[in-house]
Parts: structure tokens; sequence; C-alpha cells
């Protein structure tokens, strides 16, 4: 061979081994059969990302708890709406707990005025408040979802005072009106769908408007139009975003041979479907009814962070399945914290229609 | 020795060039100068024109080129006509079908009309291309198998683009033109309809498929390995079988019994091939036209296995237990 032949098999080799180191881990990976046997249903485990995952799932230190004596806060504070049935030592508890899981660095000013502790000047204090009941709210009626594990600030905040994975409606292409005006919001490699080609805002009709996921017959069909090809995209879309959100493939709820039966599929899919409906009931009754409340502070409180809190057609950044679960199967790999804060259980007034189950 | 056993060719006889064989009177002449072009000799015959397109192909070309420049240029649309992201984004990019609640009708250009026009134009391009190779071969006074092999893949071709939307009733049952939303396309059209792997006409097509692969690589492998005997000299082997012919036929059923004539194993070949779109193209022109879910009717027909129910530990479909029942 020539001399330049080999100097561009060399460079070609370069590249492609840079290429590899940088784009997949090595093997081996273990797998673990989860179905029965025959249908492929397993989940693929790379036990050299273990560790990594462990640390990104670690749980912060338990607050020493206190007894549930003494007068009530609802008593002894003025201004007390959602945690006054709390103890006064059980309400301080509660109140560093949430400074350590939403705002360590900004501290209690994120929320308070130091001078007026009372006060709801802060616009954080009054999200923070609707934030309580709406983890009240999943872990009263949304044990379908979070069984009895339930949730806590951190399941979503993990130190941030904006939780790391969210989303804002993304419907619309970048032209309004250009050629490709009808580009269905998909081809575009995109991040949220795991970087397919398909539809890049399944959250929109499936995660705050109720558009039926399933495409398959039998559907019960809601639509005069039978679902198709499209249909199936922006599904397909929202199931590209469930999987990476969790970190696990589709064997995982489904018996892939078969989407649409509920007689092949393992309970987790159950469980990801009421997981559906309770991100639509967060979304339509916590989150954005708070528009008001970030579109006067775009940019969040004084106290910073400086980062956007509404997305570019003014819709707050809303839940989806990797807000809480960041990768993990299930969110701190189903470390239940609300049992160390069961003050989180003392609120009783949810303010919020009962939850759509259907 | 072992330099000349490569895919390339490295041994080029230059000659002067072959014009052809004349053609009859209602042929037009063929055009452009003639030359050898060292690097396409390493792959095969180095000799490069005369060109012949004729008016059907200069047609086609044109339709072609006009189907091209709409699709690429919606594609830079869609993506802010910025040339770094069409370059970075070509993989992903597009020109989708119209929405579905246009149904057969013509929608609006930005809305999938621009995806009728280029589906017209790449259309009236490839068949333009199936006459003129229908032609050629005719003027050639060869056989017309290869415009027919050809005619097997646009079966294919229509019948994603064209018949099944037809019958569906509407355009966006159709495959959009980009490289990634075609094969998203394919997936959802499984996905949608209940797994192509259970439709009978897509299995069948999978055994053409890979029966072909299997059969050129056979065929391929039988003439390199006679080439010391002139194994590539197929068609005076067909008449005189001499000493390569026999040791290939030999060599065959010697491995399984039977062996193809060198004249039955390219009928092999071509049937498989022709047959790999033909039959794909009927399981598809099936598919959410008269069977909507292949998984449903494979257990019907007990064409799928069936599981024992506990081995799923399956809960009940939660819709149907929702206050109110389905919706």
């Amino acid at each position: 061979m020539s001399y330049a032949v080999k100097a561009a098999g060399a460079a070609a080799a370069l590249v492609a081994s840079v290429a590899l180191l940088f784009t997949f881990e090595r093997p081996p990976v273990d797998s673990v059969q989860v179905g029965y046997r025959g249908l492929g249903m397993e989940q693929v485990v790379n036990p050299r990302t273990i560790p990594a995952t462990l640390a990104r799932n670690e749980v912060p230190e338990v607050i020493a708890q206190v007894p549930a004596v003494g007068p009530k806060a609802g008593q002894v504070y003025r201004n007390i709406q959602v945690l006054g049935d709390l103890s006064v030592g059980e309400f301080a508890r509660t109140m560093a707990a949430i400074t350590t899981w939403v705002s360590p660095e900004q501290g209690c000013n994120y929320c308070h005025n130091p001078n007026n502790m009372a006060s709801d000047e802060v616009y954080t204090k009054v999200v923070a408040r609707r934030m309580l009941q709406m983890t009240a709210r999943i872990n009263k009626e949304w044990q379908s979802h979070v069984q009895q594990t339930g949730v806590t600030c951190y399941t979503c905040h993990r130190g941030n005072a904006v939780p790391t994975y969210s989303w804002y409606n993304n419907d619309r292409p970048p032209r309004a009106a250009g050629l490709a005006a009808g580009q269905a919001g998909q081809n575009l490699a995109a991040p949220s769908v795991g970087l397919a080609s398909l539809p890049y805002d399944p959250f929109t009709p499936y995660l705050e408007q109720d558009a039926l996921v399933r495409v398959q017959t039998p559907a019960p069909r809601v639509a005069p139009v039978k679902p198709g090809i499209k249909d199936a995209e922006w599904t397909y879309g929202l199931m590209m975003h469930m999987s990476t959100s969790l970190g696990v493939n589709c064997t995982y709820c489904h018996n892939s041979r078969a989407w649409y039966s509920w007689e092949e599929s393992p309970p987790t899919r159950t469980n990801a479907w009421h997981g559906i409906r309770m991100v639509r009931d967060l979304n339509n009754n916590y989150i954005t009814p708070l528009q008001p409340e970030w579109a006067a502070n775009p940019y969040g409180p004084p106290t910073g962070p400086v980062q956007p809190r509404l997305g570019p057609h003014g819709d707050p950044l809303k839940v989806n399945c990797g807000t809480c679960h960041q990768g993990a199967y299930k969110p701190l790999l189903g470390v239940s914290m609300l049992r160390d804060y069961p003050e989180l259980n003392a609120i009783t007034r949810l303010d919020a229609p009962p939850p759509i189950r259907q | 020795m072992a330099e000349y056993q490569n895919i390339f060719t490295r041994i080029q006889v230059v000659g002067p060039p072959y014009p052809g064989v004349p053609l009859g009177r209602e042929s037009v002449t063929r055009q452009g100068r003639t030359g050898h072009w060292h690097l396409l000799g390493r792959l095969g015959d180095a000799q490069v024109g005369p060109i012949y397109l004729g008016m059907t192909g200069l047609l086609s070309v044109i339709c072609g080129f006009i189907a091209f420049e709409i699709i690429g240029l919606v594609m830079l649309d869609s993506v802010n006509w910025d040339l770094r992201q069409f370059v970075r984004q070509l993989f992903w990019l597009a020109l989708e079908p119209p929405p579905p609640k246009y149904g057969l009708r013509f929608p609006p250009l930005n809305e999938g009309g621009w995806w009728i026009v280029a589906g017209f134009f790449l259309s009236l391009s490839v068949v333009l291309w199936w006459v003129r190779t229908y032609r050629r071969a005719r003027a050639l006074g060869m056989g017309t198998h290869v415009a027919w092999a050809f005619a097997a893949a646009l079966w294919l071709y229509f019948v994603c683009g064209f018949f099944r939307p037809l019958l569906m009733g509407s355009w966006s049952e159709a495959v959009p033109f980009g490289i990634f939303p075609h094969l998203d396309w394919t997936a959802a059209l499984s996905i949608r309809y209940g797994n192509l792997f259970y439709n009978p006409f897509h299995a069948l097509s999978i055994v053409f498929l890979y029966g072909a692969t299997l059969l050129f690589a056979m065929h391929g492998a039988t003439i390199l390995a006679l080439g010391r005997f002139g194994g590539e000299r197929e068609i005076e082997l067909a008449i005189d079988r001499g000493t390569a012919a026999e040791r290939g036929g030999l060599f065959w059923r010697w491995c399984m019994g039977f062996n193809a004539s060198f004249e039955s194993i390219h009928r092999w070949a071509w049937w498989f091939a022709v047959l790999c779109p033909l039959t794909g193209g009927i399981g598809i022109l099936l598919t959410g036209t008269v069977v909507d879910n292949w998984h449903q009717w494979a257990m019907q027909h007990a064409f799928a296995p069936s599981y024992p129910p506990e081995a799923f530990q399956a809960l009940p479909d939660p819709l149907t237990l929702a206050p109110g029942g389905a919706r």
C-alpha cells in the first residue's frame, strides 16, 4: 500500500476511535431478565456507571426529628396557611429542610423578607406554599404512582432553586409561516426525544392537554378520525422521553411485541399510566396557575439565581417525567425521604379540584 | 497476487474507447467525448461515455432535480436558512406530508403542499427513468429484465407514497422525504398498526431480502473462486461448460446436493430480488386498510405464540377502570 493510503487509514482509525471513546460505553454490560422467557424483556445495566448513578442519587443527611409537642406554628406565627398544624419545632425543622433542599446558597431570604418573615412580598414564598400543597397532593392523591415512597421538595429540586429538568411549550416550528411551517413540530435533532427526529414537544399534548396516548387498536375512539402514523410518532416521542428520563428501555413497561396489550404488560406500565395523569394534574392545577408570579419575575427573585422562569411563549417551566426521575427508574433509586419528614403530610388544604384519572 | 485480491482492480488495460454496438435509426446518437477514468477503472470499466440521455432521460433528470430542490429548500427553511445547521442536522431534516386534517385535499403549500409537488415530480422522474431503462434495453435488443426489476422497486415506492395513502384517505399516511424521518415513519407505521413483524407479507419480503443477499453471496463467491479457471466468462460457460462451470457445479453438489446452472442462478437471484419489494408492497398495502393490528390478526390466526397470563403479572387497563369507563 502507498504511504498516502496508510496515512489516511491511520487518520480514519484515530477519528473512529475518538468517536467510539466519547460516544459509547465500553462492553460488557449486564442484562437482567424482567419478563417471560423468549420475549427479550430485559433491562441493561452497565456495572461501570453504577457508582456515578449512586452518587447522583445520594440522599442528603436527615435533620434530627423533633417531637410534635408545644404550641402550634399557626398559633405562634402570623400568615401560616398550610403548615399551621405543625408544632413550632416541627415547623422550624421543615423550614430548615426546605432551605437545604431548594435554596442552600440563597438561604431563607430566597423566599423571605428577613425583616418580616410573615410577609408574602417575595413571590417565591407564594410559589413555595403552592409547591408544599402540590407535594401533599402527590403523596395523598397519587399513591397510584408514588406508592408509599412519596416525594419531598428534594425529589425535584436536589439543591437547585429551579429543578434541573423541566419543559415549556415548544410546539411551533422556528419559523411561524415559512416553507416548513407544516413540519408537524418534528424533524430536528431534539434532546427532548433522545436526539430522534420525532416531534420535539410531546409534552404539550400529553402532559398538559389530555391527548390520547394510545394509538393502536383497540383504542377507544375519541376523535372522529382514527389515529394515524403521525399520531404514532407523537406517542413515540413521549415514550422516548419516558425511556430516557427513567434510564430504562421499552421493555420496562411493555412487552414490545404488542405495545397496546395490557394483558402482556408488566405492572410498571400501570404505574406509568397514573404517572402521566399525575403530571397533567400538577401542571394544570399547580404550576400553570402560578404563571403570573413568574411573569412578574421572569428571571427569578433578586437573590438569584438569574435563570429564566418562563419559556419563549410565556408559559412557566413545567413538570415531566425527568423532573423527578432524573435518569433513575425510581427517583433517588426508591429511597423514601418522606418517611423522615412526616411534617409534609400535615398539609390538608390542597386547593385543587379532584384529580382526573382517565 | 495479494494486491490483486481486493475490491479494487489494480490492473487496467487501456485501449481505444469502444463506441458500443450500432443502434437503429430511431435512437438519438450518443453524445459526449469518450475517455478513460483511472479511478473508475479500479471499481469497474474505466471507460466513460459516450452518453445517451435522450428525451426521457433528460426529462427525468429535470423532474428529479425539481423534487430535490424543493425538498432541500424546505429543509433549509426548517432550520431558518442557517447553512451550518443545515449541514449539522441534515439527516434529521425532512419535507413532511400534510397533516391528517387535509385528508386527500391539496393543502396550503407550506403545510404539505410542497410535499405533494415534490412527490409528483419525483414520481414523474422515476417513471420516466423506468421508460428509459425499458426503451434502452429494447434498443440494444436485450430482454427487459432490468426494467421489470426496477418496476418492482417502484411498486413499493408507489404503495408507500401513493396507493396506500389513497386507500387510507389521507396523504398524512405517506412517507416524509428525509433520512431519519423516513426511518421514524417506518417505525411509527409498525407501531401504529400493531407490529409489522406479524405481517406475513412483511415476513415473505424479509425472506426474499435475505434470500437475495445469500444467493448473491453464494453466486459471487463461486464465480470469484473460479476466476483462476476463467469462471467470470459466464456467457461462454453457459454454452460450453468447461472446467470452471464443472468445478462450480460439483462444489455445490458436494455442499448441498444440488447446483444451479450458470443460467438459472441468475433467474433465482432475479426472482428473489424482485419478490422482495413485490411482497413487501402487498404487506404495506394491507396495513391499515385491511388489517388494523397485525399482532391481533396473528393471534386470531395462531400465527403468533400466546403466553400464560400469569407470565406478566399484568394489571387491567386503567382506562376501563376509570370512573365513567373508557373514553
